[in-house]
């Protein structure tokens, strides 16, 4: 009986949530409010899959949220600033990503310095840097620059389709690209981290690290991959964040470090894991997407948002940490 | 002489399982009681019941004459009743430094005081350390400490109690052989004081050093009580298995064909370099104290760390293992000592568990095939009698000795040239242990076998040959048929290497 409950709780809840709202918010249940679920979640879905990776192998990523941002600024600066087209600047920005994940990877496992510390100082590092190059400004068509020339380039229609454009799906203009890169990427990383030996060894390296050493398992290696994978996430949703906005905006993406680590955590509790992982985080992302379309078609007030996020987390957590402990 | 303290008629029982039955116990004053037992002898149990972690179901306990009966361990602390408990960290507080460790107890209770005073606290630990004659720094955080180190604060603190009866739960099995020396001279200060002591111990260097009595446990049971001096050692440890060391269980065999040499091998700067060959179908059994580096040679062979010189030949050609990965690919397992913290993965069922060092021989194009690990594991949890409901069961659900096997089934589920198992008897109960050792001599041929065992019954069990290690090198070799067993024990005393400087 306790097991039933703590596997299937969360997505019972889910189910009875979607439920509740189809009948109480008139509009819910169609499948354009379906897709603005899956929209707002994308890129909060897409960092917490990649930090998801980092909690597998017993770490944590703070700097996802800022490695986001840069990206989103630099696409921007790619191409108003270096009139560049659309490949160069998602290249740019995967780089990015891979980079700062590889130095966090570095810092940590060959520095020693705590996870936590490391990510949080890299955080910092990132949130001033990106500001850097254009002294504080956001990043548009026609800005003034710092030498007080005027930047000319625009972002390609190319680059902002990844954020606009929606693929014609049983209804015409129906899915947004973000969307499926997110279905896309949670499915990769769900069968990465699920039925290849690298994932299993990841997983392995975050339950006991001494143990997984002594299997022949490159630790070390495992570990600064996974920072790697979550700082190219990162980068990705940082692209696609770029594309919905068409600008570099300074102010944006506050949210997004920890909606998404939110959501990961939340996939603790579901199907009664009581670990990290890819399944248990898209839906996680998807149950704080619901819930917050629900009451926002209800009309709840937008400032109760955070309220409700932090009490899904806190019950998630009850869930995975006190229920699942004691079925033991 | 009246006992200080006395156990009569003691009985104690987990669910259907019975750990103590009728057991008698005298500890006088002045003297040190040994008692000896396997693992799964009931020692522990016996050790908790006296110091209030369990309540017995059955018999009398009697302290300086008055019942003694604890409600909890602080109970049996303040009616004198100390133990000091094998886990050396349990025993200090890594954070504070030895002053406030040895006076740690006056902090807490309703007549301390509401205020630290360093002072007062550093007078106290400094009358507390005189006692037992503790050359500590009481100023020094127990983290730069040595484990023996450790250890004295521990009992010195233990002493604080001014205990009548002091339990010492295998005190040495975290030291080296010089550290041991010096717990020896503190426990015969203790003996000075009066103190009636009850050492628990299955080493027998320990035993014949620091023995007044020797009470032997098997099943339960006290088999034995020696007292009379000379004290009988061999049938001490008779009582204590329950049979005259049985050497013809093993029908030792020699090898014919080298499968691993290390010439020359030198594994600590200190240390003379030694040589070793193991053969096919060999199983050799390198026996020796704790921390004369049996640990650091299994790491050296399995590429954990690197020797400081010689070479190694495996299957005659050169092998410089730079990692366990290189190890492992070149056919070197090794079931790695303390198994829950550096074998098991707890959050991996039973076959994942045994499948994960060969991952990569088992995945096609990287994509793991559970299908064929758990086909695996069905067939080595028959052939080691795994005690359990399927492959897929969690690790936790398993005993210790399962918990074990499990391991063992892990490095054996693939051929290999060289098996090294560092200690794969500790916290296994005799008949897994009796199951794993048949099973490693069954599977012999075509490997050889290196065991790395501090008991030396386990290595007379299971051996078809014994080396000595003794100061991280090899002080003695012995065939298992009609050895010199005084040699022997002297050579694991590290007398030899003594005799010869």
């Amino acid at each position: 009986m306790a097991d039933t409950v703590i596997r299937y709780g969360f997505l019972a809840l889910l189910a009875a949530l979607i439920v509740f709202f189809a009948f109480a918010a008139p509009g819910f249940a169609s499948p354009q409010s379906a897709v603005f679920i899956f929209q707002s979640v994308a890129i909060t879905g897409i960092l917490a899959l990649g930090v998801t990776a980092t909690l597998v192998v017993g770490g944590f990523d703070l700097s996802i949220g800022s490695v986001a941002t840069s990206a989103m600024m630099a696409a921007a600066y790619a191409m108003v600033v270096l009139e560049q087209n659309a490949l160069v600047a998602v290249l740019f920005c995967l780089a990015i990503g891979a980079l700062v994940g590889l130095v966090n990877g570095i810092i940590i496992v060959y520095m020693r310095v705590p996870d936590l510390l490391a990510t949080l100082g890299m955080m910092f590092l990132l949130v001033g840097l990106q500001r850097i190059p254009t002294e504080g400004r956001s990043i548009a068509t026609g800005m003034t620059m710092p030498d007080g020339s005027t930047a000319t380039g625009t972002f390609s229609p190319t680059f902002l389709a990844l954020g606009r454009h929606r693929l014609d799906f049983f209804i015409d203009n129906l899915l947004p690209v973000s969307v499926v890169v997110l279905l896309v990427l949670a499915v990769l990383i769900w069968f990465f981290l699920e039925f290849t030996r690298f994932g299993r060894m990841m997983y392995a390296v975050g339950s006991n690290e001494k143990a997984a050493e002594l299997a022949g398992a490159p630790v070390k290696a495992y570990k600064i991959w996974a920072y790697v994978i979550s700082g190219v996430f990162a980068s990705i949703g940082g692209i696609l964040l770029a594309a919905r906005l068409g600008r570099g905006d300074i102010a944006s993406g506050n949210n997004l470090l920890l909606d998404s680590v939110a959501a990961a955590l939340i996939g603790f509790a579901v199907l009664g894991a009581a670990k990290p992982n890819a399944f248990g985080t898209a839906i996680g992302a998807l149950f704080v997407g619901v819930l917050l379309q629900g009451l926002t078609m209800m009309n709840a007030p937008y400032y109760t948002q955070d309220f409700v996020k932090g009490a899904v987390l806190v019950v998630a957590l009850v869930f995975t940490f006190a229920l699942s402990n004691r079925a033991r | 002489m009246e006992a200080m303290f006395r156990i009569a008629g003691l009985e104690k029982a987990f669910g259907p399982i019975r750990v103590l039955s009728d057991v008698d116990l005298e500890l006088r004053a002045g003297e040190v009681t040994v008692l000896m037992g396997a693992n799964g002898a009931g020692k522990s149990t016996l050790v908790k019941v006296i110091s209030g972690v369990h309540a017995r179901d059955r018999g009398t306990m009697h302290l300086s004459g008055e019942p003694f009966d604890p409600a909890s361990p602080a109970e049996a602390i303040r009616a004198g009743v100390v133990t000091v408990h094998q886990n050396i960290n349990d025993g200090v507080v890594a954070a504070l430094d030895v002053a406030t460790n040895l006076t740690m107890d006056r902090l807490t209770g309703k007549d301390a005081p509401l205020l630290f005073n360093p002072r007062r606290v550093r007078r106290e630990a400094q009358a507390v350390a005189d006692r037992l004659g503790l050359q500590v720094n009481l100023s020094a955080s127990i983290s730069e400490l040595s484990l023996a180190d450790r250890q004295m604060v521990a009992i010195a603190r233990a002493m604080a109690h001014e205990p009548k009866v002091m339990i010492l739960d295998e005190p040495t099995s975290s030291l080296s052989s010089a550290e041991a020396n010096r717990l020896f001279a503190v426990v015969e200060r203790l003996r000075e004081h009066g103190v009636a002591i009850l050492y628990i111990s299955h080493r027998m260097s320990d035993i014949r050093r620091i023995a007044d009595r020797i009470v032997a446990l098997r099943d339960g049971v006290i088999a034995g009580v020696f007292a009379d001096k000379p004290l009988d050692y061999e049938g001490a440890v008779d009582a204590m298995l329950g049979r005259a060391m049985d050497l013809s269980t093993v029908s030792v065999k020699d090898a014919t064909r080298k499968v691993f040499e290390a010439k020359d091998l030198r594994i600590a700067s200190q240390a003379r370099p030694f040589s070793l060959a193991v053969g096919d179908g060999e199983v050799v059994a390198i026996t020796g104290l704790v921390g004369v580096g049996k640990t650091a040679l299994a790491e050296t062979l399995f590429g954990v760390r690197r020797p400081l010189g010689g070479t190694m030949t495996l299957e005659g050609r050169e092998y410089r293992p730079r990692s366990p990965a290189d190890a492992i690919e070149e056919g070197v397992f090794l079931v790695a000592k303390d198994r829950a913290e550096s074998g098991i993965v707890a959050d991996f069922n039973l076959y994942k568990n045994m499948s994960l060092p060969f991952l990569r021989r088992l995945a096609r194009l990287g994509v793991s095939q559970p299908r064929a690990e758990r086909a695996i594991a069905r067939r080595q949890i028959e052939d080691l009698g795994i005690v359990c409901r399927g492959e897929r069961d969690r690790m936790q659900t398993l005993s210790g000795g399962n918990q074990q096997k499990v391991m063992v089934a892990r490095w054996t589920a693939q051929p290999s040239s060289l098996l090294i198992l560092d200690e794969p008897f500790q916290g296994v109960d005799i008949a897994a242990r009796r199951d794993i050792a048949a099973k490693l001599r069954a599977g012999a041929a075509g490997r050889a076998t290196l065991l790395l065992l501090t008991e030396l019954d386990e290595a007379l069990e299971t051996a078809d040959r014994i080396l000595v290690m003794s100061e991280h090198t090899i002080v003695g070799e012995h065939r298992n048929a009609g050895l010199d067993m005084d040699r022997l024990l002297a050579q694991v005393a590290g007398e030899d290497i003594r005799g010869a400087a």
